[in-house]
């Protein structure tokens, strides 16, 4: 059986010097204006010099340019990904069509990753998109452990899933808190705060806070919990999903380091050691991130253990 | 006026005065047969329609097979066409039945279906080949080398993400060869359509399957959290946060997006009323036409604005159409309201000798109040009732039964599919 990948979000080029050393096998970078909900902003100075520190610890790097493009910015994702074939990145992880038309017009030969988030839901997408170039597909969160599973027994391409961190559930073209503020005749609040990534909504019915932000894509709201499966990877493990996503967004560098070493020793002990051994240790890893867990952030399983209906 | 961008091939000069010779398609949604019917009858070139399958929508009235072939036949007299959504997100377990289903809309002789999974795509032009394929606005279309790709794929049509605006419009057109719908009028996702799952997260409903429970429309508390500690973004007299937009309402833009050579104009609302599908379509047909035979001396004119108010449930803003909208264009504080109007009854017959009117009674009335009558074949105009009879004859005080058969005098002449709404004060 072939370990996992453990992919994980770095924060800057400094902090991937130690994700490295935490275990991780491969990173996701970009900038904002390309990719969607970044943990880090990434110039392409910056994903150069990662690059080459990743590669010279034998690493993977793919970028995020997986952004809702509009057509203004067309021509300078085509400058980007001109770059991006020059430095040699690993994959480039895409949601928008265009980026296909963009890729096959400059006979790029860098692989693509197929991520659009929340619309891929089975596996018949999955094979669509491989016939269309995409090496990997990231599935929808959304997505129980039993579809997953189907999805990867008739899957062509690689399956990616994410087990641990914050989900976005909503992306709006529209500045919703600029819009609150402005509202109010709050102005200068705007200035302040609206790109600040420390405000959330409650909901005081489900008693749910859900992060906020805005960026150049518009406003992003997140889920209020962190899913956390450290304690659940058995049968993903069976299922030999090809990659393990934490995605550390609106998480601390610290906060990254301690939980992608817990997901490392979990695949190693499973891989290395067999079912039993990581049985055996799985409590304590979820134990010692249940201790840095953010009070505001309860942790949770997502959609692995929960039927959704319609 | 607006300034017009222009697009050749939508319009040619005869006998010296400039005629739109490529009248873009007006669409009308349709929840039941009923609707469907009304909907062809006051103007629509073409109506959507939820099947029982595979569309959004989980709440509205859906067409059982039968039905669509009867929606079919009917708009055919009209040289109408239907579409049927079918833009869920498939799940795994949704793959059973799609091929029968799909060639079960293709024999009844429904023109294309509005689709986002490339399952569905695919599946489609394998099993029932004579559907044209159009892109769900649920893929969130925002960008010409997207359309493109979607054209590569053989695709006949491609809905526009709501987020898309008047120049990216322009662009695409002449970028790319292919068929181009835009929403005109309705209620509206504040996100990417098919990007939100709030829902999913909020009631375990899911949102691409048709269980939207519409979380965006709720109120939220604004919080920052500072040092560990939670501090609130408001006051006590402060609006709460909210991301509710307000509906779309394209009528004034009508002439730049002919101009633009978008080719369909579509109205939302599968779940919305008769009375609601019946005023927005025969507005927007008054508007289209008007506009196409003589766009030199077009002028909106108010009575037409005023009749597509009566039926709005929300405020109404042009959303990204003409750039990026504004706080103006949510609503902070406020929900849906009911509407003004009710509709109070529908036209079965007229009688041209004794000026009587038999309608189907759909709200309560009685004799004094002032009603209105409007409809495709008449100018809407105003009545107090007098006196009202049941279908034996009898004198009533008031029609409260609903679908009662009511008779009363009207002197001037109704025809059956005219509707009468009454203010409701």
């Amino acid at each position: 059986m072939k370990k996992p990948e453990l992919l994980v979000t770095p924060k800057s080029v400094d902090h991937i010097k130690s994700l490295i050393e935490a275990g991780a096998d491969a990173f996701v970078i970009g900038e904002q204006r390309f990719g969607l909900r970044l943990a880090g902003e990434f110039s392409l100075i910056e994903v150069e010099e990662a690059a080459r520190l990743i590669h010279e610890s034998g690493k993977k790097v793919y970028v995020a340019v997986n952004a809702i493009f509009h057509n203004d910015r067309l021509d300078a994702l085509e400058n980007y990904l001109k770059e991006l074939q020059r430095i040699g990145v690993d994959a480039l992880i895409f949601g928008d069509p265009a980026v296909v038309v963009a890729v096959r017009e400059l006979e790029m030969t860098i692989p693509l990753h197929w991520n659009p988030e929340t619309i891929a839901t089975n596996w018949f997408q999955a094979n669509y998109w491989f016939e269309r170039g995409a090496k990997r597909a990231f599935l929808a969160r959304e997505l129980s452990l039993d579809e997953v599973i189907e999805i990867k027994e008739n899957a062509k391409p690689e399956i990616e899933v994410q087990i641990h961190g914050m989900t976005c559930m909503f992306q709006s073209k529209r500045s919703l808190l600029g819009n609150y503020f402005l509202y109010r005749d709050q102005v200068m609040e705007i200035e302040n705060r609206k790109a600040n990534q420390n405000m959330f909504l409650h909901d005081k019915e489900r008693k749910n806070k859900y992060p906020i932000y805005e960026d150049l894509n518009g406003t992003h709201i997140f889920s209020p919990n962190d899913m956390c499966l450290i304690d659940e990877l058995t049968e993903l493990f069976e299922a030999g999903i090809d990659s393990l996503k934490f995605d550390g967004v609106l998480h601390t560098e610290d906060y990254i380091n301690t939980v992608t070493k817990c997901y490392r020793q979990a695949i190693d002990m499973y891989f290395e050691h067999g079912v039993d051994a990581y049985e055996e240790i799985k409590d304590e890893l979820l134990e010692k991130i249940e201790k840095i867990q953010p009070e505001i952030r309860p942790l949770d399983t997502g959609f692995i253990f929960k039927e959704t209906v319609y | 006026m607006l300034q017009l961008i222009e697009n050749e091939n939508i319009r040619e000069t005869v006998n010296g005065k400039r005629v739109i010779t490529k009248k873009p398609e007006l669409l009308a949604p349709a929840g039941s047969l009923e609707k469907l019917k009304v909907a062809v009858h006051y103007g629509a070139d073409a109506v959507f329609i939820g099947g029982q399958e595979f569309g959004l929508r989980s709440n509205a009235g859906n067409f059982s097979i039968e039905e669509m072939r009867e929606g079919v036949e009917f708009a055919k007299k009209y040289g109408a066409v239907i579409y049927v959504t079918t833009n869920i997100f498939a799940h795994n377990e949704n793959m059973a039945g799609l091929e029968e289903y799909l060639q079960a809309i293709e024999e009844v002789g429904v023109k294309g279906i509005i689709v986002a999974d490339p399952l569905i795509i695919e599946t489609c032009r394998r099993v029932a080949p004579k559907l044209e394929i159009h892109l769900s606005t649920q893929q969130s279309l925002s960008n010409w080398k997207a359309v493109k790709y979607w054209k590569q794929e053989g695709l006949h049509r491609v809905v526009l993400a709501r987020e898309v605006g008047a120049e990216e419009m322009l662009k695409m057109k002449k970028e790319v060869d292919i068929e181009i719908e835009a929403f005109v009028h309705g209620a509206m996702c504040i996100a990417y359509s098919g990007r939100c799952v709030l829902s999913n997260h909020m009631t375990a409903r899911d949102s691409n399957r048709g269980g939207c429970c519409q979380s965006c429309r709720w109120d939220y508390d604004l919080y920052e959290e500072v040092d560990g500690q939670e501090k609130a973004l408001f006051t006590d007299g402060d609006a709460p946060f909210a991301m509710s937009p307000k509906d779309l309402k394209l009528i004034e833009s009508i002439p730049h997006m002919i101009e633009l050579g978008i080719d369909s104009l579509k109205v939302e609302g599968r779940m919305k009323s008769i009375h609601y599908v019946a005023t927005v379509v025969s507005v927007y047909r008054k508007v289209i036409d008007a506009y196409c035979a003589d766009p030199e001396n077009f002028q909106i004119k108010k009575e037409w604005l005023e009749e597509l108010d009566r039926c709005a449930n929300r405020p109404t803003a042009s959303s990204f159409f003409e750039g990026e909208p504004g706080y103006e264009q949510q609503m902070f504080g406020t929900h849906a309201t009911k509407t003004n109007w009710d509709f109070a009854g529908l036209v079965l017959d007229y009688d041209q000798e004794t000026q009587m009117v038999t309608l189907q009674q759909r709200n309560y009335f009685k004799p004094g109040d002032t009603v209105e009558f409007f409809g495709p074949d008449i100018e809407s105009f105003k009545l107090e009732v007098g006196q009202i009879w049941d279908e034996k004859g009898n004198e009533l005080e008031v029609a409260n039964h609903p679908l009662q058969i009511i008779k009363f005098k009207c002197e001037r002449p109704l025809f059956s599919y005219n509707m009468m709404r009454k203010e409701n004060i």
